[in-house]
């Protein structure tokens, strides 16, 4: 098969000069690790120990009670106690506590009477995702034990599947997969025809009888198994370090992980068809990254996006793969379940790749 | 004879810039053509329209019986290219180079082994045939290109400046194998800016702005200037140019060294006695002695004459 020989020595070469290149390869294998870190160990929508200060107007033993209770969840760390209003506005503003707890001098008549709230919380708004916790400690059996008893137990019980103690990191890992791919497989393509431009290679190599469908699909063979690779090495060091489980099957992964990296990779050699440096290419590898991480459900949940963000993100590969990946790997989804956005990505990869050999001349004008 | 190359007023422009001006080309089957041209006279563009790179804005070529860029694709299975710059790949080895070439030319296994090894001991490239291309010198690399472009055996061998940034020696041993290329039917088109390769080649087109000067065998080109050609010796050649400056009768003046060539019209009479005369008048102590065109003379005769179209003119009425 003459045509198959042909595309596997572009493929072959292009591995080999991976292999060569110290630095890239590096990246390959060093990039997903420290984002892994980075993000796995930083980013924590699971707020805890924050810094409180308390305004104890009552000062009466249940009052100490309530404040104590308050700090036992954790989430708050009482670190000033305010002699006035004043004082605890001050340490909020200079950013010294990022909640304040007001007791009110009449605690327990409040309590008793119902009706006026007891207990005061005062949130810094300028922080994201403090507000959430502000709406737990306030659904806390905490502040109602201490009142007339009855009625403390909620009416709805809220169970979190899947991932039940409700780590970040087991949302975030599976869908660092995604985040990863996208950016080294997007940038490492949309560089390859470019260098090959740059250097001159390209000039050589479109006056012979290669074609354009074997020279682009040659190109992006070695950085479907880099993709694979990397697959892998983020979900070993997810499991490792994270504990993030694997409930669905390792090959439905695979094979969505597959159409996925070719979907990012058939981007990446678009954007090589448009640029003509291989700084260029890496302009525009990069402005298809910050929408991806924003808009893809990967931190910032897709239903509360407007339509116009919904319909951006529905473009991006990423959105679908997050869904797909997510599904399998938390949920123990299979690939055909998954195929609503499996179709999408499908559909990607198929208009990308067609746009970008449509784009690609075997001609220097 | 039957023709590698033909084109009829192939034109090329970049928005307002006209690199290729219409240009008429006939190159012979078996033979060396050269395109001889200072940098920007079009020597690359014709090249490129040729192998199908570049898409000639007005008139037709036909390269080895194949219209191009029409049929660029078959052409380019009979042609090897050799491009200005080394573009083979700088970091694999002499070897990696050379089967990745015959891989993409669809050589089988067995071929692939055989041209490599054979270019490899006819390009003499077997003591660094484990080094990576980008740290070979000059010479070794444009031969490595040569090895390169001729692994599938093509029948026309297309060479842009192949020889720039490469000492004589490496030049002399380069157009050995030219010969031994075309002693087996190739066909080479080779663009130069080098008088001693241009004089080498079979045939040979002097190229200025996007036209074609001149064209014609090297030894007949110059046998036919339009021009006698006077040299001068003289330990002051600035005085010697200052004093012919003003003659309607010297077309053009070109240094060489501690001489100065003279081209003068050809119904001048007697123009070295003329020159004579006229220096010894200005106390210039000179020897002036009439002698036969080089192509450097013709070279710069085709050139000054676009310089002058006056000149023309005045030839014409």
């Amino acid at each position: 098969m003459i045509w198959l020989e042909r595309l596997l020595a572009i493929a072959a070469k292009e591995a080999r000069q991976l292999a060569r290149d110290r630095i890239t390869f590096g990246m390959i294998i060093g990039v997903p690790i420290l984002q892994m870190l980075l993000f796995g160990y930083a980013i924590n929508f699971d707020v805890r120990d924050v810094d409180a200060v308390v305004l104890d107007q009552s000062r009466t033993s249940l009052s100490r009670q309530l404040v104590g209770d308050l700090q036992a969840t954790q989430v708050i760390r009482v670190v000033h106690q305010a002699g006035s209003e004043r004082e605890l506005r001050q340490l909020m503003r200079s950013g010294q506590a990022r909640v304040g707890i007001v007791v009110a001098a009449d605690l327990e008549r409040r309590l008793f009477e119902g009706g006026r709230p007891a207990v005061q919380l005062l949130v810094d708004g300028s922080q994201p995702s403090l507000e959430n916790l502000a709406q737990g400690l306030r659904d806390m059996p905490v502040l109602r034990r201490a009142g007339a008893g009855a009625g403390a137990v909620a009416s709805f019980e809220i169970r979190t599947e899947y991932n039940p103690s409700r780590r970040t990191a087991v949302q975030i890992v599976p869908a660092l997969v995604g985040t990863i791919l996208s950016m080294t497989m997007v940038i490492f393509t949309s560089g390859a025809i470019v260098r090959e431009r740059e250097r001159g290679n390209l000039e050589l190599l479109i006056t012979t009888p290669v074609t354009r469908g074997q020279l682009l699909a040659g190109k992006l063979l070695p950085y479907v198994a880099i993709g694979l690779i990397q697959t892998t090495l983020i979900l070993l060091v997810g499991a490792a370090l994270f504990g993030v489980p694997l409930v669905g099957s390792l090959v439905d992964l695979y094979l969505g992980a597959l159409v996925f990296i070719a979907a990012a990779l058939a981007l990446g050699l678009f954007i090589s068809t448009i640029a003509q440096t291989q700084f260029q290419a890496f302009q525009m590898a990069f402005v298809t990254m910050l929408p991806s991480i924003l808009l893809s459900g990967f931190m910032f949940p897709f239903e509360g996006m407007p339509a116009a963000a919904q319909a951006i993100a529905q473009v991006l590969p990423l959105t679908h793969f997050v869904e797909i990946i997510r599904g399998i790997v938390l949920r123990g989804a299979t690939l055909a379940e998954m195929r609503a956005p499996l179709l999408k990505l499908l559909l990607f990869l198929l208009v990308m790749f067609a746009l970008a050999v449509a784009r690609f001349r075997k001609r220097l004008d | 004879m039957t023709l590698a190359i033909s084109a009829r007023s192939l034109a090329r422009h970049f928005g307002a810039v006209v690199a290729v001006d219409g240009i008429d080309l006939d190159v012979p089957r078996a033979q060396i053509y050269g395109f001889l041209g200072p940098n920007g006279s079009g020597k690359s563009t014709t090249i490129r329209m040729l192998c199908g790179l570049l898409v000639p804005t007005r008139g037709t070529a036909t390269v080895l019986g194949h219209p191009v860029p029409r049929e660029a694709e078959t052409v380019r299975r009979k042609l090897g290219y050799m491009t200005q710059r080394f573009s083979l790949w700088d970091d694999l080895s002499v070897t990696e180079n050379l089967e990745f070439m015959c891989r993409v030319y669809g050589l089988d296994r067995t071929a692939r082994r055989r041209q490599t090894e054979d270019r490899i001991r006819t390009y003499d490239l077997g003591s660094f045939s484990d080094q990576r291309a980008g740290t070979l010198s000059g010479g070794q690399r444009q031969r490595l290109a040569l090895a390169a472009a001729t692994l599938h055996d093509p029948e026309l061998l297309l060479l842009d400046e192949p020889t720039s940034g490469v000492d004589p020696q490496n030049r002399r041993d380069f157009w050995e194998s030219l010969f031994a290329l075309v002693s087996r039917g190739t066909t080479i088109l080779v663009s130069t800016h080098y008088m001693d390769e241009a004089e080498r080649c079979h045939r040979l087109a002097i190229l200025d702005r996007g036209r074609i000067a001149a064209e014609g065998e090297p030894k007949q080109l110059a046998r036919s200037l339009d021009a006698t050609v006077i040299e001068i010796e003289c330990a002051d050649l600035t005085a010697v140019r200052r004093a012919l400056a003003g003659m309607p009768a010297v077309r053009s003046m070109a240094q060489l060294g501690n001489r100065l060539h003279v081209l003068m019209r050809r119904d001048a009479v007697n123009p070295q006695d003329e020159l004579r005369a006229l220096l010894a008048g200005q106390g210039i102590e000179a020897a002036v002695e009439r002698v036969g065109a080089t192509l450097e003379d013709v070279f710069v005769a085709a050139i000054q004459l676009r310089d002058q179209p006056q000149a023309g003119a005045e030839r014409a009425a």
